[in-house]
């Protein structure tokens, strides 16, 4: 390989070190006007009356946007109105937004915007969501616009149910010998990107809009505002800087629309929306939380026989992307194992809590908590190491997804050899758990992880490649560069392909939606697959530009030629050649014939024959590979006070084939670090009237420096034959186990099943010692 | 340097090497005028409250988050942002650890780690774990912030032998 597998420095590092990289609330214009949002300090309550009389005497208000009926938003349900009417549903949603000169003029006028409430029993969780007398989130669902395939349940509290019917359920029951039975709940969370949201809009004169933002979706935010607004797609163009860090939360469209309202409401001049960390946190949208029971049967020699799973998901005050987030929930709802009777409802619950976003990993480390807590107490009663029962059950070609997807050697990663380096790593002989002199326990968990993608059918990837006069190459991509790399990782798939040096190749990082080709969303682990094949096309449109001219000027056939190392070249003679520089703008004969032009390359990918579920089985094709994996966690557990230090985390990921090996350890150790947040110490800790206590950094406190545990990352690499020099997807995975692997290694430390998250010292000592306190 | 009835000051920073005149009114924060007055956009808003550290900079040779300094306690005192460094050790090792993901915490971590090693060449891991524990980090998993600001106190070390 020439290039592929080597640590390229990232394309934009330089920018990155020197200050010099432009995030959108880093650009400022004379004359831009700033908005503010008052929020709800309710999380259900009816509006009765807003006044803004003595807001608007504050100097330099210019609009105060409340009470008013504007379109409902959503994206698969059009439930939400941008700025609340008649009531609120949760805790910090936007009730009015205020446009003045500067942001501190638009704070102090929406502080004296008087708002009368009337307190509304809240719903606090799923499971209450779900009680027969529980009060209603939304009156009438019936009356909302959605999607197809979306089914609200009218006067409930369900926004969305997705079934999985694989096998029969009751023929699994009737093999099984011993059945166990996991109940595990967590509330939202944060994504808390160090980036806080931002938007700018502006609408011209000449109807065109003009929005900047940080965004994982400015194409959908182009879609979205013609939905919404009736303006035409051509008409709205997004521009997206550089992103500081979305982990999903940025893939939801919702400060784009404020601020499109308030550009808007003062006559289309610019108007700039930035988050505080708090509006961050409760205002947009969240982590989503769950409420889950798995009952799981198997031989008495551990062969799983029958799974039957219900997955309430806190999709919070609005459907959003929480029905998108369940159905993906349902799409690999066991484990990587194969199971030939599976029952599955994944429900989308309205409830009074901040509403959901994707998380990386987009449902899939909240199910492989529940499934992966499941199957250790299911070892435990059968008496089977965790590790053996794993590998016993694990998920091979030939065998069937729950949506029913017949897996092959290039769709779906090597398992077993995950979890056999994963024993090696994690030096498993040695045992579980053991005390060490001090009185400490030392315990290992662990867990495997597996990921499609349940992106829409149509998602696409395009990619453009212009050339410059000195031979060297423009990318442009519609990937937005979240953090991840990939756009350095596509620089590297394309000097690979032109065996080209990457010093040559210039990225483009900003996006732009109208001179940028489209990529569906920066979401999934899907840049590299899609963005990737698309580059790959774009390349070859190319070469055969290049090659067109060449043959002319090298007085040879189209297919003598080859285009590598800056030139083209006869393949059987390759000193006779010519430079790139002479040809990608056209060759020019010395009396001044000019023959060819600019060489521009396309490209575009759009996945292959996904299918929507069907609405009674779940039979269906919603991604094009799984990527496989196992982790662990080594604990550090003081049995006297509960307390834990976690030692190591492990993660060993079948990547298919690793293109930059230092950004692939760094995805997978960040996703990891992420992931044990989630498990062991964020969550928003609600009150019983559903508000948000733990709202800043100083008490929704996520891992900082020497806190972090030692990270292993080991890769597989069995390629998947249709993606780019056989790499899968990967941003995500290092994630999705952590909690599992984390619960798992703290329930055997403890010695008591730890079903909760996240793992606090206070939540364990609930677990061991609660039933003996009066109090609790 | 006073006017009356008007809120604004005018005073001088030094920043970066150079003098700079700015209007300031007593409640702006440092961070606010590098920003939006300079225009030096590298100091980055994390949370406004001190927790995150993506603001730090350099004041007088001392780590420092801007948001929580306000700009009227600036003058006489020398400012370096992350835009002042250029080509330093520790910005190259960020680089050349991957030390780095989406960048917005950067800055912040590299005048940290800046101030670090100018100030304490010997720093023991407590000591480098005191001094970065005031920044948020949520791309990484730290371990390649700790390679990036070893290697560059190593080398300094080596240096000196």
């Amino acid at each position: 390989m020439y290039i592929i597998g080597k640590s390229v420095y990232r394309k934009e590092a330089v920018d990155k070190v020197t200050g010099e990289a432009i995030y959108t609330n880093d650009i400022q214009s004379p004359g831009m006007l700033h908005a503010r949002m008052l929020l709800s300090p309710y999380a259900h309550a009816r509006i009765i009356s807003i006044n803004t009389e003595k807001a608007w005497k504050i100097p330099g208000v210019r609009a105060i946007l409340a009470g008013e009926r504007f379109p409902l938003t959503g994206e698969e349900i059009r439930d939400r109105p941008p700025i609340a009417v008649d009531k609120v549903r949760y805790f910090g949603e936007t009730v009015a937004l205020v446009v003045a000169d500067n942001p501190v003029q638009a704070k102090r006028a929406s502080e004296l915007i008087e708002v009368v409430y009337e307190p509304l029993p809240v719903v606090n969780s799923p499971t209450e969501a779900m009680q027969a007398n529980a009060p209603l989130v939304h009156e009438n669902i019936e009356s909302y616009e959605k999607v197809e395939r979306v089914n609200p349940e009218p006067n409930t509290n369900i926004a969305n149910r997705t079934k999985i019917r694989k096998g029969n359920i009751q023929k699994g029951w009737s093999e099984s010998d011993v059945t166990v039975e996991g109940t595990v709940s967590f509330s939202p969370s944060d994504h808390a990107a160090m980036e806080t949201r931002c938007s700018i809009a502006e609408i011209r004169q000449d109807g065109y809009v003009v929005i900047t933002t940080s965004s994982q979706a400015p194409f959908m935010v182009k879609k979205l505002i013609n939905l919404y607004f009736g303006i035409d797609t051509g008409k709205v163009i997004v521009n997206t800087p550089l992103v500081g860090g979305g982990y999903g939360g940025k893939a939801a469209v919702q400060l784009e629309i404020l601020a499109f309202l308030a550009s808007r409401a003062v006559g289309g001049k610019k108007v700039k929306l930035f988050n505080t960390r708090e509006e961050d946190l409760v205002t947009s949208p969240c982590h989503i939380g769950l409420d889950a029971k798995i009952k799981l049967g198997c031989t008495r020699n551990g062969y799983l026989k029958a799974a039957e799973i219900l997955y309430l998901f806190d999709g919070g005050a609005y459907s959003d992307k929480a029905v998108d987030v369940s159905r993906a929930g349902a799409v690999d709802c066991t484990g990587p194992y194969h199971i030939e009777n599976v029952w599955c409802d994944s429900l989308c619950i309205y409830t009074n809590h901040p509403y959901a976003s994707p998380f990386r990993g987009f449902s899939h480390s909240e199910l492989l908590f529940a499934f992966e807590r499941t199957m250790d107490m299911l070892a435990q009663k059968l008496g089977l190491d965790p590790l053996e029962l794993r590998r016993k059950n694990a998920i091979l070609p030939g065998h069937t997804t729950p949506t029913q997807v017949r897996l092959n050697t290039s769709n779906l990663g090597n398992l077993p050899a995950c979890i056999d380096r994963l024993k090696e790593i994690m030096k498993w002989e040695e045992g579980q758990r053991s005390i060490q002199p001090d009185g400490l326990i030392r315990a290992k968990g662990i867990c495997c992880i597996w990921k499609t993608s349940t992106i829409d059918t149509d998602s696409s990837s395009g990619v453009i490649l212009t050339f410059n006069p000195d031979g060297s190459v423009n990318l442009i991509s519609g990937v937005v560069e979240i953090g991840t790399g990939t756009k350095t990782i596509l620089a590297q798939i394309l000097s690979e392909r032109l065996k080209m040096p990457i010093e040559l190749i210039h990225v483009r990082m900003k996006v732009n939606t109208q001179t940028t080709p489209e990529h569906w969303k920066t979401v999934a682990s899907r840049g590299t697959y899609m963005a990737g094949r698309a580059v790959l096309e774009a390349a070859e449109d190319a070469v055969e530009q290049i090659k067109k001219v060449a043959a002319c000027v090298l007085h040879g056939a189209v297919s003598d030629l080859e285009v590598a190392g800056g030139r083209v070249f006869l393949k059987d003679e390759p000193s006779t050649g010519i430079e790139l520089k002479d040809v990608v703008y056209g060759y020019t004969y010395p009396n001044g014939n000019t023959i060819g032009g600019q060489v521009i390359g396309r490209g575009t990918y759009t996945l292959r024959r996904m299918t929507y579920l069907d609405p009674q089985t779940g039979e269906g094709r919603p991604g094009p590979e799984w990527t496989v994996g196992a982790q662990g966690v080594e604990v550090e557990f003081n049995k006297r006070d509960f307390t834990y230090k976690i030692i190591r985390a492990v993660s060993v990921i079948d990547i298919g084939k690793v293109i930059n090996e230092k950004a692939a350890q760094g995805q997978v150790m960040g996703a990891m670090a992420m992931g044990l947040c989630f498990g062991g110490r964020e969550s928003f800790v609600f009150d019983e009237q559903g508000r948000v206590l733990n709202a800043q950094f100083r008490t929704y406190r996520p891992l900082r420096y020497g806190e972090n545990p030692e990270y292993v990352v080991s890769f597989v690499e069995t390629p998947q034959i249709d993606a780019p020099y056989g790499a899968r997807g990967v941003g995500e995975h290092g994630l999705i186990g952590m909690p599992a692997a984390l619960g798992n290694a703290l329930s055997i430390a403890a010695e008591v099943n730890l079903n909760q998250l996240p793992l606090i010292p206070e939540l364990i000592w609930r677990a061991k010692k609660g039933n003996q306190h009066a109090l609790i | 340097m006073k006017t009356s009835s008007s809120p604004f000051r005018e005073v001088s920073l030094h920043v970066n090497g150079e003098i700079k005149p700015v209007l300031i009114k007593p409640s702006d924060t440092l961070l606010y005028i590098l920003r939006v007055k300079l225009g030096l956009t590298g100091s980055k808003p994390g949370c406004l409250n001190g927790d995150c550290g993506a603001c730090t900079v350099n004041v007088d040779g001392m780590a420092m988050k801007s948001c929580l300094m306000f700009a009227i306690e600036a003058p006489g005192k020398r400012i370096i942002t992350i835009e002042g460094l250029k080509g330093t050790p520790i910005q190259h090792a960020f680089i050349k650890e991957f030390a780095f993901q989406c960048g917005y915490c950067t800055s912040g971590f590299i005048m940290n780690c800046y101030s670090l090693v100018e100030n304490y060449p010997d720093a023991n891991d407590e000591l480098i774990t005191e001094m970065l524990e005031s920044n948020i980090c949520r791309c990484t998993g730290y371990q390649e912030i700790e390679n990036a600001v070893k290697s560059v106190l190593s080398s300094n070390k080596n240096l000196e032998k």
